[in-house]
């Protein structure tokens, strides 16, 4: 028995991690796209596109990093755009209402997490598949807020809450500071802690996990608040960017999230994947559709392009694991 | 022993003969240079711990793998096995473990699937006729049974039964069967034994594989040994002993009777069971387990073992009754149960047990994750660290750490499931059948490790539907049967005989 074990069996690549690799791999696919566009367009290289390009992809990768911790757990939060429309709107009523830019924020923040503790609710405690769970909840969402709204459109905001969307520090918008700063708390959060390692555990086998010890329902209850708390934080950087809410901004945001996700290598399956990957998928996303941009292509082209792109992400990824194993 | 010289046999040339058999994987040899020989009417057993080749050296032979070296011959004729086609050609067809029926088609429809009478309108199936020859074919193994009956109503036994009927039907003159007692209860086990001395008599040879010493001696007509991927060696049942056997599977001495110091004076009581019922089907269940013991739960499958075991871990709801674990009445889900320090090794490690795409060190430390780092920050070096002593404390096969847990044999995953629990420190150790599908040697390793871990203080509740094994480890044993505690056996009262009496139906 011992004798095989002697280095025979060793897999190719043992050094680095499966994921290590596979975000090597990505870095390395936006690095090429970068040198294609800055030889197809002289302005791709400018500060004011960079800075645009990091700060179209922070709005994506707030929405898909709190979605990423749901695909790790086998799940999906189809309802993460209309949870950005609602928030924005509640929140912008408040900060209307009141005037006072803090309470929009917590409310914000709160009615995303409310939402997300629900999606929880009806996964865990009404086994209902978080694929129907949250399809329904994104209906129920779009429902109530073009309720609210009642097609009026909220604008105009203090200047200082704009200051969050559109504001820069040191010369970087500020919305790239909280990308970084939500970067690596997901990161910390998913690799670092123990209810990370938990959350990947689920993903992997729930059956197992809840037959370790793993409190399953809590942890998947938590997961789903941060994703909603996500989509809130997403719902004011948005309402701040642009001064305005109306009931319809969310329905371009849930399927380019789950994109960035799928791009950045987390499985549908569960268990695989990192917040760092999302990360990459949303700025791989947003480069593609920033040099499409730059090199006139037709936006009609943009959905094809993103569809082809997961297509492509997701088979590679198959591929270099099926070698793996 | 008399590798050198060939072995005595009945008929002078074989059925099929393999020589020089090579397979190689990306990093394993799973096969080097076996030869192998099955003569017609024999019982051809092939022995070996898991991940010895036997799968391999099946895959081959019925054209699922392609031999990287090596020559077939066929009734001494050169022949070559390049796929499944190949094999079924020559009369060879493998009854695997899992099932390859379809469930809800009817016996005669998976018998005949793909080869099906045709009736007289095109695309229709001539009903009569697949019934008839169904229930010929059915006859011809002696299985009585409506061939109309869809393969969902059956249990495994019956199942079993119509995949040979199935490879019959197909001229199968070749058997090969991998563990087919693995799921059977003994009276199933002794009609199978009658349906192979049945098809031996026709000429059909067998190549069986298992892990049951008893079935080797009962069954066998000759042995080959494989290890590491080589043939150790080709014996009669009659030149060895179950001992000899051990020592050429695993290349080592293994003592089988797993050696223990009974308990004279069990500890505190740690856990007390007390008119526990639940849904699941057991009801007024009564156990008592001390520190220091190793208590045997037997009876049949399916009366009610398993869900007592998960009733005490809180896997399932508890409709009425009380478990108090050390001083403490308690309930709750399992995460609660855990913390209390009981443990589940549940019965089937690759669905229950672990996360088969994680790395033996995420497997190895998930159930201590708070003890581990109670500030809950995870540290993936310190978490690696306890690994590499639960592996060298285990002896757990893996080329490291970061193995994908998958990848190893069932003996070492299942290392890979206690080891979890001995990271969370737990007291009570609830073991669901902890050696199924488990070679010998990684067997008595286990065991041993039951054995350290009651007598360091711990209690056990072992769950086992070989009788041999609860009456060889445990200090005493409850027996179930329907759901029910049928009666108690003290360490001098445990014996085969007495756990079949209590464990049986009588209604």
């Amino acid at each position: 028995m011992t004798d095989i074990t002697k280095g025979a069996i060793a897999p190719p690549r043992s050094f680095l991690s499966q994921d290590a690799v596979q975000l090597f791999y990505r870095l390395l696919a936006a690095l090429l796209i970068c040198a294609v566009l800055a030889v197809l367009s002289d302005s791709f290289l400018s500060l004011g596109n960079i800075l645009n390009v990091l700060r179209q992809a922070s709005l994506t990768f707030f929405i898909a990093s709190g979605l990423t911790l749901v695909v790790l757990t086998a799940g999906l939060d189809l309802s993460v755009g209309a949870n950005v429309a609602l928030s924005a709107c509640i929140a912008g009523t408040v900060i209307h209402k009141t005037g006072s830019p803090a309470l929009g924020i917590l409310t914000g923040l709160a009615c995303g997490g409310i939402v997300g503790l629900l999606n929880g609710i009806m996964v865990t405690a009404l086994r209902i598949p978080s694929f129907i769970a949250t399809y329904g909840m994104l209906w129920v969402l779009n429902g109530l807020t073009y309720w609210y709204m009642a097609g009026e459109t909220l604008h105009g905001f203090p200047a200082g809450f704009r200051q969050i969307g559109s504001g820069y520090l040191f010369g970087l918008p500020i919305p790239v500071y909280l990308l970084l700063v939500f970067l690596g708390i997901g990161t910390m959060f998913a690799q670092r802690t123990i209810w990370g390692q938990e959350i990947y555990a689920i993903g992997a086998n729930p059956v197992a996990a809840r037959l370790s010890g793993i409190p399953v329902a809590r942890r998947l209850l938590l997961v789903y608040a941060v994703s909603g708390t996500m989509a809130g934080l997403a719902s004011i950087i948005f309402l701040s960017r642009l001064n305005s809410a109306e009931a319809d901004i969310g329905e371009s945001l849930t399927l380019p999230a789950i994109a960035a996700v799928l791009i950045g290598g987390t499985s549908l399956f569960g268990g695989v994947g990192t917040v760092f990957g999302t990360f990459i998928g949303a700025l791989i996303l947003t480069l593609v559709l920033n040099g499409m941009n730059l090199l006139s292509v037709s936006a009609n082209w943009q959905p094809l392009v993103t569809g082809v792109i997961v297509i492509l992400a997701v088979w590679l990824d198959m591929k270099t694991r099926r070698r793996a194993q | 022993m008399s590798d050198a010289l060939p072995i005595e046999v009945t008929s002078p040339t074989p059925l099929l003969e393999l020589r020089g058999i090579s397979k190689e994987f990306p990093g394993v040899k799973a096969l080097d240079d076996v030869s192998f020989a099955v003569y017609p009417g024999e019982v051809h057993m092939l022995l070996g711990e898991n991940g010895a080749g036997k799968s391999s050296l099946m895959k081959v032979l019925c054209g699922a793998y392609r031999a990287d070296a090596g020559e077939f011959y066929h009734k001494g004729e050169k022949v070559a096995i390049s796929s499944t086609a190949d094999a079924q050609k020559l009369g060879i067809a493998v009854i695997f473990q899992e099932f390859s029926l379809v469930p809800y088609l009817d016996i005669a429809q998976n018998i005949f699937l793909g080869r099906e009478p045709k009736g007289r309108i095109p695309g229709t199936i001539d009903r009569r006729k697949i019934l008839a020859d169904a229930k010929r074919v059915l006859d011809t193994i002696g299985f009585d049974i409506d061939p109309s009956t869809t393969v969902d109503k059956l249990g495994v036994a019956q199942q079993q039964m119509v995949e040979i009927a199935k490879a019959i039907s197909q001229n199968a003159r070749i058997l090969v069967m991998d563990e087919p007692t693995a799921a059977l209860s003994d009276r199933e086990t002794e009609l199978l034994f009658a349906l192979i001395a049945r098809l031996k008599a026709d000429g059909v040879s067998i190549v069986y594989i298992s892990h049951r010493m008893a079935e080797v001696f009962a069954l066998g007509d000759r042995i080959t040994v494989l290890r590491d991927g080589r043939r150790i060696d080709g014996v009669r049942p009659a030149d060895v002993t179950p001992d000899q056997l051990v020592r050429m599977m695993v290349g080592r001495n293994v003592d089988m009777t797993y050696p223990r110091n009974f308990a004279d004076k069990p500890g505190e009581v740690l856990l007390e069971v007390k008119g526990l019922s639940a849904s699941t089907g057991i009801s007024d269940i009564n156990i008592e387990v001390r520190r220091g013991e190793i208590v045997g739960l037997c009876g049949l499958v399916g009366s009610g073992r398993s869900e007592v075991a998960r009733a005490i871990f809180g896997a399932d709801p508890v409709t009425s009754g009380e478990i108090i674990f050390d001083g403490k009445s308690i309930s709750g889900e399992p995460d609660l149960a855990a913390r209390r320090g009981i443990a589940l090794i549940p019965e089937s490690r690759k669905s229950e047990g672990l996360a088969l795409l994680r790395s033996v060190s995420d497997n190895l430390v998930v159930s201590a994750l708070r003890k581990l780092f109670p500030s809950g920050l995870f540290d993936k070096r310190s978490a690696q660290r306890t690994s590499d002593g639960l592996i060298r404390q285990l002896r757990i096969a893996t080329p490291s750490a970061r193995q994908t847990v998958g990848l190893l044999s069932g003996g070492n995953q299942q290392k890979v499931v206690i080891g979890k629990w001995l990271a969370a420190g737990s007291k009570l150790f609830i073991f669901d059948e902890p050696t199924r599908g488990i070679d010998i040697g990684a067997k008595s390793e286990i065991f041993a490790l039951i054995d350290r871990l009651v007598a360091e203080g711990a209690a056990a509740l072992m769950i086992s539907s070989e009788q041999v094994e609860i009456c060889h480890v445990c200090d005493r044993a409850y027996v179930m049967c329907e759901g029910r505690i049928a009666g108690h056996l003290t360490r001098s009262e445990l014996t085969e005989e007495n756990i079949v009496r209590l464990g049986m139906h009588h209604a």
